[in-house]
């Protein structure tokens, strides 16, 4: 099974949750509205013949000033062992409310990805058991994979909290 | 920046003052311990000797390569990717290069591909020597695991004749490699397989029947088949689980359908069979490099496109090449030109000795990545360690923590 035929497959169960197809090297994905990446993924997920039993990878991109329908953009890479195929599925997240339905409850893959993302892109998952940051300290206060992060910091490395070895505070 | 009011140490220390008495009890595993192999760290909860709950907590070598990335040239990347998998660095080096020549449609020389092909199995060997090395010294075998530290130093040796370099090897480029391999490179390769065989052997005859090693690893550090689905895993561990899955068949890349190799399953997912999965892979790997090297095709080893690899520099004094070679030599460094993939994206993965390593990319047309996301199989393979471990008792936990083979720069980045 290819992937336009998925992505047909994706319009005729759920018409009008795919907002958008697109396709690059051979490689396909659909678009959604926020609202509706659970029931796409489930249906990904559930479906017999699709059987998209693994999360791949969970990653956010930060579209920043380019045009695109929202600023932020979760990505799902999804894997069928039944058809050894990959699928993409992006859904866009607006800047002034992050929000997203957490996957966790349909792959135990989501959660370490979920946390990733709210870490680097303060992007938060609705539903998610235990987010905070996965990398950086939880005291951290930006997002530095936004594209409005400077390379260099925000001068976190300038000022860093120590602890005092007397009082302990 | 306002600091939390209690560490998280201090956090524990008062939960334990109000639970004096019970048998109750929170040990930190880590960061620095010998037994992380890295710097991982594990708040784990223990009743007498059996572990209850494990919270592992990551990100202490955090470098964020992903967002340098983004302020990198297409082949200056490479030499990011170079400081993820510190085991295998080369593995990273193709996997990137691949992702990429993939957005762009190219496709690298026969030749080109063959010397990719034995260098990403040396490295599968130099990783998973290393790792059944560690697994047998966590568990006492000491001696192993200098006999296999002499095997990975040969290893070394072969990729600082390659390469130039031990470690931060940065060999490939897009649409090509560094150099060619030096001439010695077929004797190099030859004379380490066979004492790599006879060290495997070696390894295998004391473990395998070596009661302590087999009590410590068989029944231990289980994970059923759906939960590895779930979790993501892949890999060594995903095999042992009972999947026959590899990406080298199953969306083969460099032409490693061209290579008689089998797939390795075990059935139980357990330490043992993670350790004899990754034994006959390396007798795997093996076979692949000796069919690899007899069917070596010359040739050139860069693309001709001068748009992506810069011309021979004998391509000067031809007269037909002369001032053009020159052109594209300088184009091929300056700002804003250089290997530029159309806008798009991809995620191309590889079966990397820890599992499958993805690169999403997305480019925006320009020299630089809008976005590099690697996929690092040892995020999605430590994820899955506290569901292997609670519920036995703490002594399993090393040993099905040497098994992940976790490497820190990779699960960080």
């Amino acid at each position: 099974m290819d992937g336009s035929q998925i992505v047909e497959k994706l319009k005729a169960a759920l018409p009008d949750a795919v907002s958008a197809a697109g396709s690059h090297a051979g490689q396909v994905w659909v678009e959604t509205d926020r609202g509706r990446i659970l029931d796409i993924l489930r249906f990904l997920r559930d479906d017999p013949e699709l059987a998209f039993d693994s999360l791949t990878d969970l990653t956010a991109v930060d579209w920043l000033d380019q045009g695109r329908p929202e600023r932020f953009c979760v990505v799902y890479n999804l894997f069928s062992f039944r058809n050894n195929a990959y699928f993409r599925v992006k859904a866009w997240v607006p800047e002034e409310d992050p929000v997203v339905e957490s996957a966790s409850g349909l792959w135990k893959a989501a959660p370490w990805a979920e946390r990733e993302v709210y870490d680097m892109y303060g992007i938060e998952f609705d539903g998610h058991p235990d987010l905070k940051r996965l990398m950086l300290p939880e005291y951290y206060t930006g997002h530095p994979l936004r594209k409005d992060y400077p390379l260099q910091g925000a001068g976190e490395r300038d000022n860093f909290p120590k602890y005092n070895r007397e009082t302990g505070a | 920046m306002e600091l939390p009011p209690n560490r998280p140490t201090m956090e524990v220390e008062q939960e334990l003052e109000g639970d004096l008495g019970s048998r109750r009890m929170i040990i930190n595993f880590g960061p620095q311990h010998p037994a992380t192999h890295g710097t991982l760290r594990t708040l784990i909860e223990l009743d007498g000797e059996v572990v209850t709950k494990m919270t592992p907590e990551i990100g202490y070598l955090h470098s964020g390569f992903e967002k340098l990335a983004e302020y990198r040239t297409y082949n200056q990347i490479v030499t990011i990717t170079d400081r993820m998998n510190y085991l295998s660095p080369l593995c990273n080096n193709v996997g990137f290069s691949l992702a990429v020549e993939q957005m762009m449609g190219i496709t690298v020389t026969p030749r080109c591909a063959a010397i990719r092909v034995v260098l990403y199995e040396l490295s599968r060997i130099a990783d998973h020597i290393l790792s059944v090395g560690l697994q047998a010294m966590d568990l006492g075998a000491f001696s192993v695991m200098l006999w296999t530290f002499i095997e990975r130093e040969k290893l070394y040796d072969i990729f600082e004749a390659v390469t130039g370099a031990r470690l931060t090897t940065s060999y490939t480029r897009v649409g090509g490699l560094l150099r060619d391999v030096p001439p010695d490179f077929d004797e190099m390769c030859r004379g380490f397989m066979t004492k790599c065989a006879k060290t495997i052997d070696e390894i295998e005859s004391v473990l395998n029947t070596n009661r302590i090693f087999l009590d410590r690893t068989q029944g231990v550090g289980v994970i059923s088949k759906e939960d590895a689905i779930s979790f993501g895993l892949s890999g060594p561990l995903l095999r042992s689980c009972g999947v026959k899955r590899d990406l080298r068949k199953d969306r083969p890349y460099l032409g490693y359908e061209q290579y008689e190799f089998d797939v390795i399953t075990a059935q139980e997912g357990d330490v043992w069979t993670r350790y004899q999965v990754r034994v006959a892979e390396m007798r795997q790997s093996i076979r692949i490099i000796d069919q690899a090297l007899k069917k070596m095709p010359p040739g050139p080893i860069n693309v001709e496109d001068p748009r992506i690899a810069i011309p021979a520099k004998d391509a000067y004094n031809k007269p037909q090449g002369g001032m053009e070679g020159l052109i594209y030599h300088f184009k091929n460094y300056m700002y804003g030109h250089g290997v530029r993939p159309p806008k798009g994206e991809i995620y191309s993965s590889t079966e990397a000795p820890n599992g499958e390593l993805g690169w999403y990319i997305v480019s925006d047309g320009t020299e630089k990545p809008w976005r590099m996301r690697v996929r690092p199989p040892s995020l999605y393979n430590y994820q899955a360690f506290p569901r292997m471990c609670e519920g036995r008792l703490l002594s399993d936990m090393v040993a099905s923590l040497s098994s992940l083979n976790v490497i820190a720069g990779e699960l960080d980045r």
